[in-house]
């Protein structure tokens, strides 16, 4: 499978980055070139096999169900690069 | 039964399929990935963990009691419990989720195939229908967006970021606006008796995303659209009403139903696009690296099912088999409140029929009236066990009982108490009786002769006379004896 | 005194146990050869105030005789994990001034066994590069030169490359490393140090900055063996933060290095053989594979006939996971925010991720992206995963005829500055030899064999089984033994 610009500037949306054309066009080829290469899996025959779930024989540990977090708005909003009023600020979301 | 809900179209009839996903909020202490508290109402962004708010290098652990809420509540409507599940990310970005994705289930759900039985006519078994359940999967809710407090931003409040919920997502199978909201009172029903979701729809514990489509009978499945986060039964039915004509009428216009996600606006009873199919969000969905397989044990899976307490349907056959009608049963069963009171009136000896009668009529009544709910009723179910029981073994009469009843509402007193202190006993001394019989047939000598003549149905008013004589007090059957004995 | 920087971690321990010298020495000492190795770039913070408070608690605890594992023992710390209060930004503009009000598991863990910390490590952005070239703080210079007088720039490698530098340059007795494809080895073998990435799960990643989750390991890189075994026992543990965390005792690896490597067999992948690699590489190899035998243990052929597909496989996984990731980076709560005048909250996304990612983590995000998307997560994702359950296979169906592997750890020596950045599968292709351990959750560590004609390091690996990192200690510690590397850069900086 190759890709096109209108692809890449596609994918681009999904991922919110934000790219000019001149780097759209840039990264084609780039892009290209990387699944070009990790098409080779192609040639591996996967019949039968099933994907890797758990890198290491391990078991899903549940926690109990204590309130012992949160309670530190604070340290939540510390970083925030716009916090008022006990909240994070964006831009304004119209539904 | 065949739903004939039908749309009138100028091409004749169509019929509307609907299918419901209901997010429903695990009742639990903690969320789903953290070890913040889940409590509604509580001030911004107070119960959040640096893990609910994405911070850099943090790590989801998955709380045991939400996991087994959903279990019990799949084993509620029969359905399969997958031993082994998984955690999947939903890639997508929006202000109200910290992490750029959502925790949930999408490849390999905790919860498969299950049912839910709904009556369309509460006093008629055989308006029966069984909806399908495609699945029910656990997963993170979002936090909350404020659009209401600046002119130029949004605020965001991460409270409800990783509050556990259960999606219970339905088959196609209803038809019309009743069949969903029957769906969805009878889920909520049993949520609420599994006790995995307080099922509080305007707290937003349970909200319903609509798919609709319409097609003639018989036809196959048109497209579909889905109407996002209702929260209330009566607006689901309105969606569906409102959704239904308007695709009819688009078809019919010669147009095409898009697949896409609309909003409901409550307030002008409408539906609008939110969203189309061409910039629908592409989830990438993938299997959550922070997250190992859930793989379930058989001890695990044996407790779920041995908390799981009788259901609505259980319970309602149950009641019917005591002899409560199908009309009492059912509303005794509807709410699980109202079913633990009746069945702690029933532990405390009350005769089933009588208690299923008085609860609906006298109880029922009095709470309504002083405007409480059966948890906070003034009369407690021993006191009320008590009161039926002076009526039935003949301290009380009837209409002694709905006094004796007020006066409990009243002071919180027991009847016994009451009766006694009131001196409200019911006597069967004859001789009072037959001493104030005395009076009233001398005092009404011309209806006696009226009687004698013929006149049968008189025999009521000498009754309605003498109790009112003995102040209500009179055993009725002695009354009548007496009555018979001087009369015929 | 003036020589503490070049000791190991054992024996300024040891020494400072023993009264030689005082643990505030050895901070004061360290904190110094920080400042004077500015050049190198290779601290993003400096802490000499943590670090000479922790030595100060030491002497008190010496003095009450209540040592801690790690007392007097200053630190440097990767910039991968969070540390309370000190700014942590895993080497991107996009968390620049990010001060996380928490500590990392394991940087905590270290502190609480006594250990002091120097300061964060530069280190590609997001772990994301194989020369610490992709870093907001611009690259590590390696201290190492070429033989040849050319004087050229060398990278120290990557991810942790800010970690083997400092090492290397005598800036920090030992580090903490993350490795997701090879980020600690690669870099200790183009330094001449010694490096360990654990099986996956020993080392809790609560409080790392998540790069590829079902592939990140935290690890120790110091100057030889012995200080990876001791500041792996301080690092590893379970976690109940981490759902991934082993539950498992940490083993006692200092306690059990042992270089008798009778009854062990080695085994030597006729895969790894490949096409491109400098002689001298495959000669170290064959030298590795002579000290082992003399060490006691038998070589055998074993084949691993996924490896090929290793690097491949890894490169369709650990960008689609980084994709998910790094979706938090945002600009909401947290680090950089860039706000078009009047844009939406998308705009905002953009404009946030645009600016604060660099080249190479937009690309990792881009086909991460792209692989998980509609239409084409079963062709690369699901196959990926399919390939790498295979790549699994093949070790557990090696280690049926073999204890540990020998292999080299990278293809190269260390490359110059700016030498291989215009081609990314060129880039790649470094991890190798690295990857395949990486994607089985395999402990794997490289410890330096020698010099190459040019004067630089070179590095052999080994791979061992499950949990079994003493088998691949000991081993590393017999190859330790005969090779005899005591070369140092010379100071230049
Ligand atoms: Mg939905
Ligand atoms: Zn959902």
């Amino acid at each position: 499978m190759s890709v096109n610009a209108d692809q890449v500037r596609h994918v681009a949306k999904l991922a919110r980055i934000a790219m000019s054309d001149a780097e759209v066009e840039a990264m084609v080829p780039e892009f290209n070139n990387i699944l070009g290469w990790v098409e080779q899996l192609g040639e591996v025959d996967t019949d039968g096999v099933e994907p890797l779930t758990a890198v290491i024989d391990n078991h899903l540990r549940l926690r109990n169900d204590v309130v012992n977090d949160g309670d530190c708005r604070d340290a939540v909003l510390k970083n925030a690069p716009d916090a008022q009023h006990g909240f994070f600020a964006v831009p304004k979301v119209i539904e | 039964m065949v739903s004939d809900y039908r749309i009138q179209g100028a091409t004749g009839d169509w019929e509307v399929v609907i299918g419901l996903e209901v997010h429903a909020q695990v009742v639990s202490n903690a969320k789903l990935f953290s070890g913040a508290a889940t409590a509604f109402g509580a001030e911004p962004n107070t119960q959040v963990s640096l893990v609910d708010a994405a911070m850099p290098g943090m790590l989801p652990v998955p709380n045991r009691e939400c996991i087994r809420q959903a279990v019990r509540t799949g084993m509620a409507i029969d359905a399969q419990i997958n031993k082994w599940s998984r955690f999947d990310r939903k890639n997508y970005f929006y202000a109200d989720l910290p992490q750029g994705y959502q925790i949930s289930q999408l490849y390999h759900p905790l919860v498969g195939e299950g049912q839910i039985t709904v009556l369309l006519d509460e006093k008629d078994e055989a308006s029966a229908k069984t909806i399908g359940i495609e699945r029910i999967h656990v997963e993170q809710d979002a936090g909350k967006l404020m659009h209401d407090q600046h002119p130029t931003m949004s605020y965001v409040d991460l409270n409800r970021s990783g509050v556990a919920l259960m999606e219970i997502v339905s088959k196609p199978d209803m038809r019309s606006p009743a069949e969903a909201g029957a769906y969805l009172r009878k889920l909520r029903a049993i949520l609420r008796y599994v006790g995995s979701c307080d099922g509080n729809m305007e707290e937003g514990s349970m909200r319903a995303d609509v798919n609709v489509s319409v097609r003639k009978p018989g036809e196959e499945f048109g497209t579909r659209t889905e109407t996002k986060n209702v929260n209330s039964v009566r607006f689901v039915m309105a969606v569906i009403e409102h959704e239904a004509r308007r695709q009819v009428d688009l078809i019919e216009e010669g147009g095409q139903v898009a697949q896409e996600t609309r909003l409901y606006d409550p307030d002008k009873n409408v539906t609008r696009t939110l969203r189309s199919k061409e910039d629908a969000h592409d989830y990438r969905y993938f299997p959550d690296p922070d997250l190992l397989p859930l793989e379930l044990e058989d001890s695990f899976l044996e407790e779920c099912r041995a908390s799981l307490p009788e259901l609505p349907d259980a319970k309602r056959k149950r009641f019917e088999a005591l002899g409560i009608t199908a009309y009492n049963a059912s509303v005794l069963t509807a709410e699980v409140e109202t079913a633990r009171w009746f069945d702690s009136l029933l532990d405390a000896g009350a005769e089933p029929k009588q208690a299923a009668n008085w609860v609906v009529a006298e109880l029922f009544g009095a709470l309504n009236r002083l405007g409480k709910s059966i948890e906070d009723s003034p009369v407690s179910a021993t006191h009320a066990a008590e009161l039926l029981g002076l009526v039935a073994d003949g301290t009380i009469s009837g209409s002694i009982a709905k006094t004796v009843f007020e006066k409990m509402i009243e002071s919180g007193d027991g009847a016994s108490a009451i009766v006694e202190r009131e001196g409200l006993k019911q006597t069967s001394d004859t001789g009072a009786i037959d001493a104030e019989i005395d009076k009233i047939l001398a005092a009404n000598a011309d209806k006696v002769a009226e009687y004698k003549g013929g006149k049968q149905q008189l025999f009521g008013f000498f009754v309605g006379q003498t109790m009112k004589a003995m102040q209500g007090k009179a055993n009725p059957g002695v009354v009548n004896e007496r009555l018979r004995a001087k009369l015929d | 005194m003036g020589e503490l920087n070049i000791k190991t971690i054992a024996q300024l321990r040891d020494g400072f146990r023993a009264g030689e010298f005082s643990a505030r020495e050895i901070a004061e000492e360290f904190n110094a050869a920080v400042e004077a190795g500015r050049a190198l770039n290779v601290y993003t913070v400096e802490t000499p105030e943590n670090a000479l408070a922790a030595a100060d608690a030491a002497d008190q605890a010496r003095q009450s005789s209540d040592l801690k594992p790690l007392s007097g023992i200053p630190l440097g710390i990767k910039d991968l994990f969070a540390t309370e209060g000190v700014d942590s930004t895993s080497g991107s503009n996009i968390l620049k001034g990010f001060k996380p009000p928490y500590e990392s598991t394991v940087s905590g863990k270290l502190k609480a066994a006594g250990a002091g910390m120097l300061g964060k490590l530069n280190m590609d952005e997001f772990a994301m590069g194989s020369s610490n070239e992709t870093s907001a703080y611009g690259p590590v210079i390696s201290p190492w030169k070429r033989n040849d007088g050319s004087n050229a720039a060398l990278t120290p490698g990557g991810s942790s490359g800010g970690s083997s530098a400092a090492v290397a340059a005598g800036m920090a007795p030992g580090v903490t490393g993350t490795d997701t494809g090879g980020s600690i080895r690669q870099p200790a073998a183009f330094t001449g140090i010694t490096g360990i990435k654990p099986t996956y799960g020993r080392c809790s990643r609560w409080g790392i900055v998540a790069f590829a989750s079902s592939l990140d390991q935290a690890g120790p890189m110091a100057r030889d063996v012995r200080d990876c075994a001791i500041l792996l026992e301080n690092m590893c543990g379970f976690d109940p933060k981490d759902a991934t965390s082993l539950d498992l005792p940490v083993p006692q690896w200092e306690a059990g290095l042992s270089s008798d490597l009778k009854g062990k067999k080695v085994g030597i992948p006729v895969e790894y053989r490949i096409d491109g690699v400098p002689e001298e590489i495959d000669a170290l190899w064959d030298k590795g594979v002579e000290w082992l035998r003399d060490a006691g243990a038998e070589p055998v052929k074993i084949s691993l006939p996924h490896t090929k597909y290793a690097l491949p496989t890894y490169y369709i996984i650990a960008p689609a996971e980084a994709s998910s990731n790094l979706a938090r980076y945002d600009g909401v709560r947290y680090g950089l925010r860039e706000s078009p005048e009047g844009g939406n909250l998308d705009a905002m996304y953009a404009a946030t991720r645009s600016a604060g990612f660099g080249a190479e983590v937009k690309r990792r995000i881009m086909i991460g992206t792209y692989v998980l998307s509609a239409g084409f997560y079963d062709a690369y994702f699901t196959k990926a995963q399919k390939v790498r359950t295979l790549i699994k296979r093949d070790f557990a169906q090696a280690f049926g005829e073999c204890d540990f592997i020998l292999t080299p750890t990278a293809p190269s020596a260390a490359f110059g500055l700016n030498e291989k950045m215009s081609d990314p599968l060129a880039m790649y292709l470094n991890d190798v030899f690295a990857v395949p351990a990486s994607l089985a959750g395999l402990p794997a560590m490289s410890v330096p064999g020698g010099l190459d004609s040019q004067g630089l390091p070179l590095g052999l690996h080994l791979i061992g089984r499950e949990l079994d990192e003493q088998g691949i200690l000991n081993a590393a510690l017999a190859i330790e033994e005969r090779a005899g590397f005591t070369h140092r850069a010379e100071k230049w900086w």
